[in-house]
């Protein structure tokens, strides 16, 4: 068994921090497909995308139903079911080493310790017949290795830590007797218990009120701020993305379209779809016009994407180039990258 | 002054809290806690809150798809409240719902063409042969193609579903349409098509809406006056603007604040409130906002707060902007 004070020197945050946060990205995929082979047929949902994340960073992956965000997330973690899905190419690099090629055993020892999720819906997460104090020291000792007592101690100070009142009550309790957004705070504990190097949060607010996801958001900016965790935010909302990335990278059918610094990507979009998704969102102004701006057309379906560029039959500026060969993400000015044949400028 | 199209006056909607074992009434839940509203015809009234607010409720209740516990709705000049359920129904024609979920609320086991075709056969407004007519009339007014009609709901995306239901609800030509939540399941790019076609429809038709929804910026771009709703009270009414810019209500301002910007590095966060909404079956003393809020008074626990009408024409709940 661990001394309970070495344990908590590991956990220090400032002991675990890398020596140099500049050079390697904390997380880098590289060209990753994911195929699903059903009865209708095989498609691509993820088709072939590239993105990294830096620790102390917060890249932002914004899409609509069926962009295939949360597919991306599922298989870099390997939490896809394979069958039916099947990652057909592609690298995860994660600490030296790709996570598609992992034993097992050993990627699901990494999975809570170095890297770690949060889900949309936490009561589904979550077991309802433990009390959220141990599935909280369940972490600990497995990873850690901690004792029971070491770790119900820290199970009390990560409950704190995450801002529920109470934490000696809170720990006795079960998940029904939390709202929505205590029983996202436990998750959120759970997932920071091991201090990991990188986050995944999969709609994280989206089952929430927008009170209750201020304090969220606030929560996971104040974490990253105190652990330096590179953090990965999957959204459909642009303006939680706007609030709380330093990145984007935006998904249309399986693909990142655009990626760049928030600033630089919402004040000039350069994929029509982009800004398409950013002049529909409905804005609180004095005098809204009195129609908003519209992406024509439907978000295509899974296994039905378009040949050439997939946004092509809904966008204005799509000519037959468009609809014949898909374009590539290539960089577009300062760190930022556009999947486009033509890209929009202003 | 014309005579409003609806008048809602102490409006409460209160459910009973069963035992167990006896299943005998032990307390209730005040979904709906006393509100009184007014609604023009032309009309759009927003109706804010966070869930447990009770909007969907009142909603509900204002249509009698929830019986009324207390108070009096009184639509086209006539009192609604405890109308028998026969003389209720060719109202229903004048006051139609239009859910959050198309997929739940229209039958997979239908084609498009017999969902719509049914309003009008349940209150015999249109002869067997006039089906037909009527239902491409609507498939073309809520811009869906002539064949949607024999397909299927499965068969459509989420929009398109929407369509379908806002095209059922305006079958029989009805001047009132409580809208619950219905662009939020909608992605964003889908969301501006269904917001355009239900203000175009309001113009063409000349409808009036109470338009339910949590999201402040889609209730910003299509009412005229909000409501915003805590623990199954009204906290504050006015017009859009004077809302959204010059809120008074304690509520109002911290839910506004938490609405995140989609302009990158504007307004951050600071003024979070905390807390969670309490219970409605055990809704705290006083003004039931007083445990979050950041102005709370020792008379804020024990006096709830009356809504008045303040210079500047909203109506505030909240002790200090009271008498």
């Amino acid at each position: 068994m661990t001394d309970p004070h070495q344990a908590a020197t590991k956990l220090d945050p400032v002991a675990r921090k890398a020596p140099d946060s500049s050079a390697v990205p904390a997380l880098s995929v590289e060209n990753l497909r994911v195929r699903f082979r059903l009865p209708g047929g095989a498609f691509n949902a993820v088709d072939g995308v590239s993105f990294s994340l830096h620790q102390g960073e917060t890249l932002g992956l914004v899409g609509e139903s069926g962009s295939g965000k949360t597919v991306t997330s599922l298989a870099l973690m390997r939490l896809l079911e394979c069958p039916p899905a099947e990652i057909s190419s592609g690298a995860v690099m994660f600490d030296g080493r790709d996570l598609l090629w992992l034993p097992e055993r050993t990627i699901s020892e990494l999975r809570g310790l170095q890297i770690s999720m949060v889900f949309q819906e936490p009561m589904t997460s979550l077991n309802p017949l433990l009390t959220v104090g141990r599935q909280i020291d369940e972490v600990l000792i497995r990873h850690l290795g901690l004792s029971a007592r070491a770790a119900r101690a820290r199970t009390r100070e990560l409950l704190g830590v995450v801002g529920i009142p109470g934490p000696d009550q809170a720990a006795n309790a079960y998940p029904h007797q939390f709202s929505g957004g205590m029983r996202q705070r436990v998750m959120i504990a759970i997932a920071v218990a091991c201090h990991p190097s990188v986050l995944i949060a999969d709609e994280p607010t989206t089952a929430l009120d927008v009170t209750i996801q201020a304090q969220i958001l606030a929560l996971l900016e104040r974490l990253q701020r105190e652990m330096g965790t590179a953090i990965l935010l999957i959204t459909h909302d642009l303006s939680v993305i706007a609030q709380t990335a330093h990145r984007v990278a935006v998904m249309y059918a399986g693909r990142i379209v655009e990626t760049g610094p928030v600033g630089a990507l919402f004040s000039a979009p350069l994929h029509p779809y982009t800004q398409g998704l950013l002049r529909s969102i409905p804005r609180i102004v004095r005098t809204p016009e009195p129609e908003l701006p519209e992406i024509p057309g439907v978000v295509p379906d899974l296994g039905d994407f378009p040949a050439g560029c997939a946004f092509a039959p809904r966008c204005a500026f799509a000519d037959e180039a468009c609809r014949r060969d898909k374009p590539e993400l290539l960089p577009a000015g300062a760190r930022r990258e556009v999947a486009c044949w033509k890209p929009r400028h202003g | 002054m014309a005579e409003p199209l609806l008048q809602v006056r102490e409006l409460r909607t209160h459910f009973p809290i069963l035992s167990k074992l006896l299943r005998r009434p032990v307390g209730n839940v005040r979904a709906v806690d006393g509100i009184d509203l007014e609604l023009e015809a032309g009309e759009v009234l927003g109706i804010v809150g966070e869930s447990g607010s009770g909007k969907t409720t009142a909603g509900k209740t204002i249509l009698r798809l929830i019986e009324p516990t207390e108070g009096s709705i009184v639509f086209e000049g006539r009192d609604i409240t405890r109308l028998p359920l026969r003389e209720m129904m060719p109202l229903r024609r004048r006051m139609q719902f239009i859910f959050q979920d198309p997929m739940s609320s229209l039958n997979p086991r239908m084609t498009v063409g017999r969902i719509l075709a049914a309003p009008f056969e349940i209150h015999r407004v249109a002869r067997r042969d006039q089906l037909g007519d009527r239902v491409s009339e609507l498939l073309s007014m809520v811009g869906l193609p002539a064949d949607a009609a024999q397909r299927y709901p499965h068969e459509f995306s989420g929009g398109q579903r929407q369509r379908v239901g806002i095209a059922r609800a305006l079958a029989l030509r009805p001047r009132l349409i409580v809208a619950d939540e219905p662009v939020s399941a909608l992605d964003v790019s889908i969301q501006a098509q269904i917001l355009n076609l239900l203000k175009r429809l309001k113009t063409e038709l000349g409808l009036t809406y109470i338009f339910i929804s949590h999201n402040l910026g889609v209730v910003s771009h299509i009412c005229d006056r909000v409501a915003v709703m805590y623990l199954g009270r009204i906290v504050e009414m006015a017009p859009r603007e004077t809302l959204f810019f010059a809120p008074k209500h304690p509520y109002t301002e911290a839910l506004l604040s938490a609405v995140p910007s989609p302009e990158p590095g504007r307004a951050r966060r600071d003024a979070t409130l905390g807390g969670d909404i309490p219970s409605p079956a055990n809704p705290p003393s006083g003004c039931a906002f007083h445990p979050r809020c950041p102005h709370a008074m020792p008379r804020c626990a024990q006096e709830t707060p009356l809504p008045t009408r303040i210079p500047g024409g909203q109506i505030v709940a909240c002790h200090l902007h009271g008498p």
